[in-house]
């Protein structure tokens, strides 16, 4: 009999609504000619009118980038990407920082209307403070007033460089270095604009700050750079979504995000990645090469990832924290979909420094159609780490036979009092499951998104409120077309 | 009339023949026992009328209430209100009972062409029903059958049947693995649940449940098929003579 090609078919028929943020905006932008060397570095930081220490910062990235080799050891396969024909910086032409909401290009706003997220004050969302970002430029930043009483900076990163240089000066590059990294490199050579934000000591964050990136322009790249400082005693809870549009060729997305959490300090980072992930056959897509590491600087301090990886083409990303000060706490809870031709290369570096550190991880990958899905950990505890602990936990979920799940943890103990746990499952979604969902009257797609997200329970819960149902339905989506 | 089996054939994806020409019609209001020896088929029978994977329907018809049932794809059978409670119930982790149960009322009314209830309206709705089944609170909280006995997993079954109130419920086995008050609790859900718009088949192997639930006709499956049927005395008949003298009927025997 046929329930299964039942299930196939409408969810087929479904996934004809597919990625609902394909669209492109029109708008008039100004972009750097295509190609990368020292002028074009030169042009970018003169585009946005930096100080000279930090164009001789990009340079230096810019120089070290040059010497260094694409990283190979994820795996994901990927044609070799041409860096000089891309464009490295791409602007909507408006006026350079628009003074208010009035001033923004009201094509901009009428884009994150309908992305979802809406930037005039009386349309805003409740609860979140949102610093837009539409290709490399931040557009506009909400509730920035409301903040700014409390203390807190939150602006886009080109701003802090002009109003908050000593902040930037201090922290930029002091978690990721310049020449951490291939794409970090890259980044630190060519970002554009990004968010910042500043949380003085003792203030616990009133509203959820956000990132809402976009990228619009065609054969642009997206760099930007995030730098987030919780000082002694506070506390904040960050968002970042993302979206582009549909297009045939890969576009390439190196982001770098700093976090640090000084004493005491708690920092929340939850992420909802919907870049168009490419069609059916693996045609487009964006290429999502991301650095995001956390350092808890101080004691007590502590910081937590969550991540929903939905989009992209390729995923390449390993949110890590840098646990230093005593009793410091690192989490990194994840949802890494992979369905059609995508593939996700996905996890975390829990690197524990000082003592009675601890780590909590808990990834739950997901591979449907032909999508590739691996967990790479690595847990190291470095000798000092007296008391260190960790619990890792990974479980893959496939659906059909043609998709894969991996895990490669990587532990490094240096310290014998070290308590290092891993748990890792593996299993296919269980028909008898889907089928006790469809007695019970619930149709096929809903079944297996309920299934999925009673699979993900643990890391969805992690994330605030308005995300987890975005998130919940991003996960419906994402698995279109993936039963049979 | 609510079902109508005529000669129903059905076979495993091995080729293996498990329903070899079933045969049964059950009116508005009726309760129906069948009971038969293990790996007779009488889940075969219940997973081909709710539309389950890996069978494939030979030969044979089933209407339901006017209307080809095999034309329906499982989950819409379920709305147009057929209920099959699991002999196994499945564990979903990470999914809220009461989450679920909602869920699957909402996809029935919405079909319907009622409006959903909130959650505030469904725990309204759910409420009597619990206590009619004597069900703690706590169960609703919990993932789907996660980490529960095998006696709340059967009582789980005609709680969600309660809620759902569907025209035709297939009770397959929801009295094994029950204790004595556990049965009386869930024949009493069962029989508060009788109406003369709803049909119930139950599958049993012990009469001990038809004392509590008093079917209107009994029936026998042997070897994919039904070889006798009759009024309630038949389980009493059953239970003191067993199977087998059924099975030596010469028009079964020759044809096995
Ligand atoms: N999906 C399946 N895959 C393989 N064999 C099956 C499947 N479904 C049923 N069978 C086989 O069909 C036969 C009938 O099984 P069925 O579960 O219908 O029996 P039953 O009458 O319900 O038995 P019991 O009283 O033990 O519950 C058995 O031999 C069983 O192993
Ligand atoms: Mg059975």
């Amino acid at each position: 009999m046929s329930a299964s090609l039942e299930t196939q078919q409408t969810i087929r028929s479904l996934s004809d609504e597919g990625y609902k943020y394909g669209f492109v905006t029109d708008i008039e932008s100004d972009s750097a000619p295509p190609g990368l060397d020292e002028d074009t570095v030169r042009f970018i930081s003169a585009k946005k009118d930096e100080p000279e220490w930090l164009l001789e910062w990009r340079l230096a990235a810019f120089r070290a980038w040059r010497e260094m080799p694409e990283p190979e050891w994820a795996k994901v396969e990927f044609p070799p990407i041409d860096y000089q024909a891309a464009s490295y910086y791409s602007a909507p032409r408006q006026q350079a920082t628009p003074k208010s909401l009035d001033e923004v290009d009201p094509e901009l706003l009428r884009t994150y209307e309908k992305l979802g997220i809406p930037l005039r004050e009386r349309e805003i969302l409740a609860g979140v403070a949102v610093d837009a970002v539409f290709d490399s430029v931040s557009v506009a930043t909400t509730f920035k007033g409301q903040l700014a009483e409390l203390g807190i900076i939150f602006c886009s990163f080109g701003e802090a460089v002009k109003e908050h240089p000593e902040l930037v000066k201090k922290y930029l590059g002091t978690v990721v270095p310049q020449n951490d990294n291939f794409y970090a490199a890259l980044n630190s050579a060519v970002f554009s604009d990004g968010s910042f934000a500043y949380i003085p000591p003792g203030v616990r964050c009133p509203m959820e700050l956000s990132t809402y990136f976009r990228i619009n322009a065609r054969n642009s790249g997206q760099f930007e750079r995030t730098l987030l400082i919780a000082d002694k005693g506070a506390y904040v809870s960050y968002l970042e979504g993302c979206t582009a549009p549909q297009r045939d060729e890969n576009q390439l997305h190196a982001a770098v995000v700093e976090l640090i959490a000084h004493e005491d300090a708690q920092i929340k980072y939850s992420t909802v990645q919907n870049w168009y992930p490419g069609d059916a056959e693996g045609k487009g897509g964006i290429y999502n090469f991301v650095t995001k590491r956390g350092a808890c600087r101080g004691a007590r301090a502590k910081i937590s990832w969550t991540q929903v990886e939905t989009g992209s083409a390729i995923t390449w990303k390993y949110p890590s924290c840098l646990l230093e000060g005593d009793d410091s706490v690192g989490e990194f809870y994840s949802v890494a979909i992979t369905n059609n031709r995508q593939q996700a290369d996905t996890g975390t570096k829990m690197i524990h420094i000082g003592r009675n550190t601890s780590s909590t991880i808990i990834s739950k990958g997901i591979s449907a159609g032909r999508g590739q899905n691996t967990y790479r950990g690595l847990v190291r505890v470095q000798p000092r780490a007296q008391g260190a602990r960790n619990y890792t936990q990974c479980d893959s979920l496939l659906i059909g036979d043609r998709c894969g799940a991996h895990t490669v943890p990587y532990i490094e103990i240096r310290n014998p009092s070290a308590k290092v746990e891993h748990e890792a499952t593996t299993s296919k979604i269980s028909e008898d499951q889907l089928f006790y969902c469809r007695q019970r009257g619930i149709k096929d797609e809903d079944a297996l998104s309920l299934i999925v997200n009673g699979f993900c329970k643990e890391v969805l819960k992690e994330l605030p409120m308005e995300f987890a149902v975005e998130a919940q339905k991003l996960l419906a989506v994402s698995l279109e077309g993936s039963v049979g | 009339m609510m079902l109508e089996i005529k000669n129903l054939h059905a076979r495993l994806a091995d080729g293996r023949e498990i329903l070899k020409g079933v045969d049964l019609s059950v009116d508005d209001g009726e309760v129906h026992a069948i009971m038969g020896p293990n790996g007779s088929g009488k889940s075969t029978l219940a997973a081909v009328l709710a539309g389950r994977d890996g069978y494939e329907v030979t030969e044979g018809s089933v209407t339901y209430r006017g209307r080809d049932l095999f034309a329906m794809p499982a989950d819409e059978r379920a709305r147009e209100g057929v209920f099959l409670a699991f002999q196994y119930p499945v564990e979903i982790p990470g999914v809220n009972n009461m989450y679920f149960l909602r869920a699957a009322l909402n996809a029935q009314r919405r079909h319907r062409g009622e409006p959903e209830l909130d959650a505030g309206q469904f725990l309204r709705v759910v409420r009597q029903k619990l206590k009619l089944l004597d069900i703690a609170d706590d169960l609703l909280q919990r993932a789907v059958n996660v980490g529960f006995s095998g006696g709340e997993k059967k009582r789980n079954e005609v709680f969600q049947m309660a809620v759902l109130e569907p025209r035709l419920a297939i009770l397959d086995e929801t009295d094994s693995g029950l204790d004595i008050d556990a049965l009386r609790v869930v024949a009493r859900g069962v029989n508060g649940l009788r109406t003369p718009d709803r049909s119930i088949v139950l599958i049993t192997h012990y009469k001990r449940l038809l004392d509590y639930i008093e079917p209107d006709h009994v029936h026998v499956l042997q070897d994919g098929r039904i070889v006798q049927s009759g009024g309630k005395e038949l389980a009493a008949e059953l239970e003191r003579r067993g199977y087998g003298t059924f099975g030596e009927q010469p028009e079964v025997a020759a044809s096995a």
